[in-house]
């Protein structure tokens, strides 16, 4: 038998090691979206506020965030006032209130502020579902051709924005290039 | 011999266990034969379906919100008579593969799948090897040359002629 094939079971060993002490930084719960290089789901659906109905193809033409939230979510009221600071900064925000009380959910925009450019009334929890979500709040930034580019899932707040204010400006820059030409 | 057979019956016996809220799921609608599947093929999928908010719980013991809406949203479905591949279909294009407990078979799963087979062949192999050239060494007890029988003789007859001492 040759000397060094003696090592192999140590080779192995390192291998496994390494993988295993891999496994060890990443996160179980990052899972990723079902939904992400998709077209927006159909839906039908009234706004909070006025019971106006909304549908998927309100949201082609331009890039949006559409963030999932619900009054009886804490993490919620954690990013609400960064999504307020990001919608006087422009960022064009849609909301679906997931499986809430319409009552509790107007009270809520009433004194909290009102980041959404229209929030949609998602009683029945369907357009979450078809959504893939698994619990608020989630985010998704869909480009200006109602294509759902990425999936945030957890508050949005002053820490974990700057990685994601690149994705929200590559989608940006994106769809200012295709008006050009 | 009666602890014997009790260890076999465990052997064979399936797990089943208990849906939560189980009572709100039945199946009154058809004759008795197309219940009795329709609860079966629930009861199959609230199990292999995995609760996408919880790390490892399946739809039928999970209490989280959305695995009661999915537990509704599987009832509604079988119960229209929807086939399973139809529902597995429909959960794994909203919540992506993590939802399955047994995974499907395709490019990214047949390390999954094939990986154990293989590192069995492997192993089984290397076994076979080892023996294989352990017995080749036994085999095969080399001759002396003339020069070496030569010196054995002479140890040999040295310690014989040392015995005394």
């Amino acid at each position: 038998m040759k000397r060094w094939t003696l090592f192999i079971p140590f080779i192995i060993f390192t291998l496994l090691g390494l993988l295993l002490w891999r496994g060890l930084y990443l996160d179980p719960k990052d899972v990723p979206s079902a939904l992400v290089d998709k077209p927006f789901p159909a839906f039908s659906l009234p706004t909070l506020l006025n019971g106006e109905l909304k549908n998927e193809a309100t949201l082609k033409g331009d890039v949006h965030l559409v963030n999932v939230w619900g009054t009886w979510c804490i993490s919620c009221k954690v990013e609400h006032p960064f999504l307020v600071k990001l919608a006087q900064q422009g960022v064009r925000i849609v909301g679906v209130n997931y499986k809430d009380e319409n009552d509790a959910a107007r009270k809520w925009l009433n004194d909290l502020g009102n980041p959404y450019a229209y929030s949609v009334d998602d009683e029945e929890g369907t357009l979450s579902m078809d959504l893939g979500v698994t619990g608020a709040p989630e985010t998704f930034f869909v480009d200006a051709n109602g294509v759902i580019r990425y999936k945030h899932q957890g508050p949005i707040t002053q820490g974990n924005w700057a990685p994601l204010e690149k994705i929200w400006l590559s989608l940006v820059n994106e769809s200012k290039q295709a008006v050009q030409p | 011999m009666r602890s014997v057979l009790l260890v076999i019956v465990f052997l064979f016996s399936q797990m089943s266990l208990a849906i939560v809220d189980g009572h709100e799921y039945q199946f009154t609608e058809g004759d008795d034969q197309q219940n009795q599947t329709r609860a079966q093929l629930f009861q199959q999928l609230a199990e292999e379906l995995r609760c996408p908010k919880c790390q490892n719980q399946n739809l039928a013991d999970s209490n989280a919100m959305i695995a009661g809406d999915l537990r509704r949203e599987l009832y509604q479905q079988v119960k229209s008579g929807q086939e399973a591949q139809d529902i597995i279909d429909f959960m794994v294009n909203r919540y992506g593969e993590f939802v399955l407990y047994r995974p499907q078979m395709n490019a990214m799963t047949y390390v999954l799948w094939f990986g154990p087979v293989v590192l069995l062949l492997v192993a089984v192999m290397c076994l076979i090897l080892v023996i294989r050239k352990r017995k080749q060494g036994k085999d095969q007890v080399e001759e002396l040359t003339a020069e070496q029988q030569q010196r054995l003789n002479a140890l040999l007859g040295q310690d014989k002629g040392d015995d005394h001492v």
